[in-house]
């Protein structure tokens, strides 16, 4: 049969190694198999010790994103036929620290999600027998798209400017961020534009664009950061203009 | 606080030459330099608007200045980045503002064709304006 | 994300890269294919003085060059302030970097309304 090298970066912190070292892999080369196939044909059966995420093989969980040949993929999304002959490079997701492997810290990403309030603000909670907030399919269209995002961080990985500076808030924090601004049933746009004016904020993005190029899931991070950079000038220009207005 | 396992963490570091490791880094780079060629030909404009300004000798000596062939290789590597920076800004006018007429959300395809065609129009206009009329 | 709310002229001087952005795209390619090409090459003649003078000399034309001037300028500075600190990985100089980008804006704008205000007489 068909076999195909996977390069697989290795790093493991309990055998004192101070930084990853590349070691190839030869793994049958299936028409069916994604990169994640092939992972998991190593972990099975030719070494027990490799560690990498990964839960739903069906580009859902958002788990499995590596850098593949240098770019951010989700692996189990990505068939190793369509990257034959190989060698095939798989390195941890680029610009977060490495645990050990193919597995990388995600602390900072989850501060940076929840920083910006990803969920319905009310200004007054509707009691529960009033029933659900309801919204019509054009309401539910203003946001649809950047609902999608699975938080597989790819879009992280592929942005220059979070490579250089690690306290931006980043293409998917700031893409939830303005899900929620757009949303009919939600009421918090200020508080979140307040913290996405900050300076780590949405300036610090310059529209390199690559952040949706990666995504998997078709969001426009990218564009999602430029429209809340509208909306947060605007909030600046008007308590500039109006200030008896802020709060 | 950084913790014992923390502090084994592999931390990598963006290379310097970060933007020469990727093709569209590199095209992002280009599309940012266009800045500075902006900047160059607002300088040539206001030389334009001064020698104008001084009387018909300061202007003819400054249309020989433009006629160097030195002048016009340089601006015509200006307008190369010019013309980039004005065709990205334009491709990316739609994704970065939504526009909304009578409450309706139009369509980005729409949004792009009236940018350029504002952008015919002005060109026409300052056609026109200073050299047929 | 430190303070819960920090005044910063980001947003301001994005307003201005983003106006400086669309002006240099919608008029500087015209403008740099007639002075900087076709008049210098004789493809196109060049406006005769006068007409030109009348064009510049009309407050409207000197108040709008202005505003392109001092847009485009800020445009460019703010391009440029990322550009070096990213290029370079110099990010952590950038009050240093954004007064020298900003600061050259700005006089080159002043520049800009002090030729535009007098030269004329
Ligand atoms: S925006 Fe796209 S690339 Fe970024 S985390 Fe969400 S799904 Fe992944
Ligand atoms: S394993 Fe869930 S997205 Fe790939």
């Amino acid at each position: 049969m068909d076999q195909i090298t996977l390069r697989v970066a290795r790093y493991r912190p309990d055998d004192e190694e101070t930084e990853p070292v590349l070691v190839d892999y030869d793994v049958p080369l299936r028409p069916d198999w994604a990169v994640l196939d092939g992972l998991n044909y190593i972990k099975d059966e030719l070494d027990g010790t490799l560690s990498y995420r990964w839960s739903c093989r069906m580009g859902i969980c958002g788990s499995c994103g590596m850098m593949v040949d240098g770019e951010p993929k989700l692996t189990c999304a990505t068939f190793l036929v369509d990257l034959a002959p190989g060698p095939v490079r798989i390195e941890p997701l680029a610009n977060f620290p490495v645990i050990r492997d193919l597995i990388v810290d995600l602390t900072d990403f989850m501060h940076k999600l929840s920083s910006v309030k990803p969920w319905l603000i009310r200004q007054d909670e509707q009691p529960v027998e009033d029933g659900e907030y309801l919204q019509t399919p054009a309401q539910l269209d203003e946001f649809k798209q950047f609902s999608m995002c699975i938080n597989c961080m790819l879009c992280y990985a592929a942005c220059p400017v979070y490579g250089l500076d690690g306290s931006f808030v980043g293409p998917a924090a700031i893409a939830l961020a303005h899900r929620y601004d757009l949303d009919s049933r939600d009421e918090g746009d200020r508080q979140r534009l307040t913290i996405l004016a900050q300076p780590d904020g949405v300036w610090d993005c310059t529209f390199v664009g690559e952040c949706s190029t990666a995504c998997p899931k078709g969001v426009d991070p990218a564009g999602a950061i430029q429209q809340a950079k509208l909306a947060a000038a605007q909030e600046a220009m008007k308590s500039l203009l109006l200030p008896w207005r802020s709060r | 606080m950084i913790s014992p396992l923390e502090a084994r963490y592999y931390r990598r570091r963006m290379p310097l030459l970060w933007w020469a490791h990727r093709r569209s880094y590199a095209i992002f780079v280009l599309r940012e330099l266009s800045s500075a060629f902006v900047a160059l030909f607002i300088v040539e404009l206001l030389l334009l608007v001064r020698a104008t300004a001084r009387g018909p000798a300061a202007y003819e000596s400054f249309l020989d200045t433009m006629a160097h062939p030195a002048m016009i290789v340089l601006n015509l590597i200006a307008l190369a980045f010019v013309l980039l920076h004005a065709i990205t800004f334009a491709n990316l006018t739609p994704r970065a503002m939504i526009v909304r007429l009578r409450g309706r959300r139009v369509p980005s395809r729409v949004v792009l064709a009236g940018v350029y065609a504002g952008w015919l129009l002005v060109t026409a206009f300052l056609a026109w304006l200073l050299v047929a009329a | 994300m430190t303070s819960p709310r920090r005044v910063t002229p980001e947003p301001f001087v994005w307003l201005m890269f983003s106006a400086g952005g669309v002006v240099a795209a919608l008029i500087l390619p015209v403008l740099l294919v007639l002075f900087g090409v076709a008049i210098p090459l004789g493809w196109v003649e060049a406006p005769d003085h006068a007409h030109l003078l009348a064009v510049l000399r009309h407050p409207l034309t000197r108040l709008a060059l202005f505003g392109v001037c001092a847009l485009a300028l800020v445009h460019a500075a703010h391009r440029l302030r990322f550009t070096v600190e990213h290029t370079f990985r110099l990010g952590r100089y950038d009050p240093a970097i954004a007064t020298v980008t900003y600061g050259a804006a700005a006089a080159g704008a002043a520049a800009a309304a002090y030729l535009l205000l007098t030269a004329f007489g």
